[in-house]
């Protein structure tokens, strides 16, 4: 187990040099001169923008300047972006809120997914898994932003129960209204993971056993089946925390949220290759990891699977 | 601005001396003088620093931050600041003096060198500032090398001379612009950090340390110090940085947001109805057009003059502004905006302007006699991030449907992939086009953009007569001469038409019962030391 996980660590070595390198080379190869860009219709004296381009290396072939990025980085320096603040000062702006909504959202999915899928699936064919089924192939079929505009407006301007937009200060029930439209699409495929993952393990040989043992209805739902069924509904979560956690443009730009998302959108559109590369290696090392606790728990969930030495 | 305006100056300068304290403590009665308004704002693109301040997201903080020789009131006139008299003979030489006891909120007193320095260090080449170009009319102003501006001169404390290069009789006008303020002594140490905390003159000033909170907000509070034109009579301003128009306009919607100075595509039909009095919908200092290149085959020389007429009357901007925008953009009849002094819709040859397909297709066709098109698409190039596409494509049906040719909208990914292929002269048709005025002058929406050589004029528009124009209007003494000049100027446009104008953005604003007086200043922003609330 120690030694899975040790190479499975090892292992995200050449992953975070592929991929910055290849995120790099994108940024690197988009069209136009970012600098130049920086100054809309109305360009600066000529020589301004020549030494703006030195200044962020710039005109330096593509090696080079991932080379010095690269170098920067171990020493512990991000770089700037191109407003000169300390890309470290960016990411310290950006990934906690989003790390909160990530987790309030996946809270949210996990447990009121798993929830309404084992109901839905223990009462297969009732009323309740009819109608989980149809909202959740709403929510499916819903764009996320129709999503957030429609609870932005009923619940934030009309109702007034929640702000319409997260504060600076990003207080967690403020949180609640975004989190809950960021996890609704997940939610909806959870529900029915569970779902049909409960069915199927209801029918299951060791579930007719448990029964049969005499264990009691609410033991052989909680420890055989529920447990049994996780499986496909942890890898789902483990894959969801990535996408929740750079996923979330649409949200955060609805509710104002300075997130990642948001902040790696708009480093893209500069052409700012520094803040986008340093954020993307900490997605690779969130997602990395991420995907190694799905795989150790695969192992916690279910008995046939066990990692070799 | 000739000698007769420049009396004007002093004048006010003296009506104001003499009221600006006394009487505005009742007159403000209105408002509760401590209560904070909340606006929305962008981060600001580079440190504070107002000769590195040329986006609107800092403009309007270095704005209400920083005083300097003169400011501008709704209407676009410039009102004396700092400066007492701003006086020339020759329109040549400049002879500055400045009001006693103007302080920074460092309490370091406002001298001619705050002025002088400031601007040296601006125009400097290696300070690399995205505003230097402003003092390239200064004497001692160099574009490759560092070079002192020699023009300048401290007299004394409160006096200090300008020699210009050539004579400009409108230069007062840009002087409350971000790029001309006044810097304290203390910013020289360490300018990257003085733009985190600016220590300024202005009718606001930074809420202590970290007042600025990155992609966040910045707050502002009155400065008890400041004495001049724009007294504020509330407590301070909340800037809220928004990603999305729309997000803020949720938040006034919402009752978190006071003041909001854009609104966003998805409510131009329903914000008049919904705000009624609280919303604004007036002509604002933004042109916009197409440019057709010179460097393209077919549309240069006399064909080039009768295709750029052709496309420009086969365009139904009335329609388009109608439909399109609901009414939040006016069509456009000269080269300036509504609120530029000088503006007209009675320009000669202004009529190419107006929708005639009749003619147009006559025009194209006289064209095709000198030179056949062929089967060529005629397209316009616009940055696909930037929310051109709908206007884009409605112009377009309107050359399609008139000329009967094929014609496309060219997007590009992002604004930097599109500005590439204008720098390079890589065209292959007309690309969008727009301008938002610096300070409230014609010359500033003329000689940037059709000047030959000048920096904005990609599309390599090159016009003797418009040149000379423009040159006898800057130099002009009067305001009248001045006019008439750069109005013959834009008569020359209308018959080369090196852009294709289009139309006026409008100012859209909206703001919450909590606050009133609310009006909206030249640039489209509001005068916030105006609004009252509570």
């Amino acid at each position: 187990m120690l030694w899975y996980t040790g190479r499975r660590v090892l292992q995200m070595i050449p992953v975070f040099f592929g991929a910055t390198f290849l995120i790099y080379f994108m940024v690197f190869s988009l069209p136009g001169d970012p600098i130049a860009a920086l100054y809309g219709d109305r360009p600066p004296a000529p020589g301004v923008i020549e030494q703006i381009r030195a200044q962020y290396n710039l005109d330096k072939p593509l090696l080079q300047q991932y080379l010095i990025y690269i170098g920067n980085f171990f020493q512990g320096d991000l770089g700037t972006t191109y407003s000169g603040r300390p890309v470290s000062d960016v990411m310290a702006g950006a990934f906690p809120i989003t790390f909160r909504l990530a987790m309030l959202a996946l809270a949210f999915e996990a447990f009121a997914g798993v929830l309404v899928g084992l109901i839905a699936g223990l009462r297969k064919g009732k009323w309740f898994d009819a109608s989980a089924l149809v909202v959740s192939l709403l929510l499916i079929s819903v764009p996320t932003f129709v999503l957030g505009f429609l609870l932005r407006l009923v619940f934030g301007v009309q109702l007034g129960w929640f702000r319409t937009t997260v504060s600076s200060e990003a207080p967690w029930g403020e949180l609640i209204l975004p989190a809950l439209v960021l996890a609704s699409v997940s939610f909806a495929y959870i529900v029915r993971l569970t779902r049909a993952s409960v069915a199927d393990n209801l029918n299951a040989d060791f579930v007719r056993t448990a029964t049969a043992k005499g264990l009691s209805r609410r033991r052989v739902v909680t420890v055989h089946v529920l447990r049994n069924s996780l499986v496909p509904v942890v890898t789902f979560l483990g894959v969801d925390l990535g996408s929740l956690m750079v996923g979330a443009i649409i949200t955060e730009g609805i509710f104002n949220i300075n997130g990642v998302g948001g902040t790696v959108y708009k480093a893209i559109v500069l052409g700012e290759s520094t803040t986008v590369v340093s954020f993307i290696a900490v997605m690779v090392v969130i997602f990395v990891l991420a995907n190694l606790l799905v795989d150790l728990l695969y192992a916690a969930l279910d008995p046939r699977i066990r990692y070799a030495k | 601005m000739g000698l007769s305006a420049l009396a004007l100056i002093s004048v006010s300068a003296l009506a104001l001396s003499g009221c600006a304290t006394s009487n505005d403590d009742e007159a403000t009665a209105a408002g509760d003088a401590s209560a904070i308004v909340s606006t929305n704002g962008s981060e600001p693109q580079n440190p504070l620093i107002p000769t590195n301040t040329t986006e609107t997201g800092g403009g309007k903080i270095a704005t209400s931050i920083f005083a300097g020789l003169v400011s501008y009131n709704a209407a676009g006139e410039i009102e004396n600041e700092v400066a007492k008299s701003i006086e020339s003979d020759d329109a040549t030489n400049w002879t500055v003096t400045l009001n006693d006891g103007w302080t920074f909120t460092n309490d370091e007193p406002v001298t001619a060198s705050s002025f002088v320095d400031a601007w040296n260090y601006g125009a400097l080449f290696s300070n690399a500032q995205s505003a230097s170009y402003f003092f390239d009319d200064i004497v001692g102003f160099d574009y490759e090398v560092d070079s002192e501006l020699t023009g300048l001169k401290v007299v004394d404390d409160t006096t200090f001379t300008v020699e210009l290069a050539s004579p400009e009789a409108d230069w007062p006008l840009r002087l409350g612009y971000t790029a001309f303020m006044p810097l304290p002594s203390a910013a020289y140490d360490d300018m990257a950090a003085f733009g985190e905390n600016p220590i300024g003159n202005g009718p606001y000033m930074l809420d202590g340390e970290g007042a600025w909170v990155h992609e966040e907000k910045i707050n502002l509070v009155t400065n008890p110090a400041y004495d001049g034109v724009r007294k504020p009579v509330n407590g301070g301003l909340e800037i809220k940085f928004y990603s999305t128009q729309d997000a803020a306009y949720a938040d006034v919607q919402g009752g978190n947001l006071d003041v909001l100075d854009a609104v966003p595509d998805s409510a131009f039909e329903t914000y008049e109805a919904e705000f009624g009095e609280r919303s604004v919908n007036q002509a604002a200092a933004i042109f916009q057009g197409f440019n057709m290149p010179y460097y393209l085959e077919h549309w240069s020389g006399e064909e080039g003059k009768l295709r750029r007429a052709a496309i420009s009357m086969s365009i139904n901007r009335e329609e388009i502004t109608d439909v399109i925008f609901q009414g939040t953009r006016t069509p456009a009849t000269d080269f300036t905006s509504p609120v530029i002094d000088g503006y007209s819709d009675q320009l000669d040859g202004a009529e190419v302007l107006e929708y005639n397909p009749d003619e147009a297709v006559k025009l194209w066709a006289e064209a095709d006699a000198i030179a056949p098109y062929g089967d060529t698409t005629f397209d316009i190039a616009y940055n696909s991030d930037g929310g051109h596409q709908a206007w884009v494509d409605a112009v377009i049906n309107s050359v399609v449907n008139t000329l009967g040719i094929s014609a496309t909208g060219k997007p590009y990914p992002t604004f930097a992939a599109a500005l590439e292929d204008r720098s390079n002269d890589a065209l292959t048709g007309g690309t969008r086009a727009g301008w938002q005025g610096d300070y409230p002058s014609m010359y500033n929406f003329l000689a940037p953009l059709y000047q030959t050589g000048a920096g904005s004029n990609y599309e390599d528009y090159s016009s003797e007569e418009f040149d000379t124009l423009l040159k006898e209007g800057a130099a002009a003494s009067t305001v009248e001469d001045a006019t008439a000049k750069y109005q013959a100027a834009q008569e020359v446009l209308l018959k080369d038409l090196p852009s294709i104008p289009l139309w006026y953005s409008n100012v859209n604003g909206v703001w919450a019962d909590t606050v009133s007086d609310v009006v909206f200043g030249w640039d489209s922003v509001p005068l916030y030391y105006q609004i009252t609330k509570g």
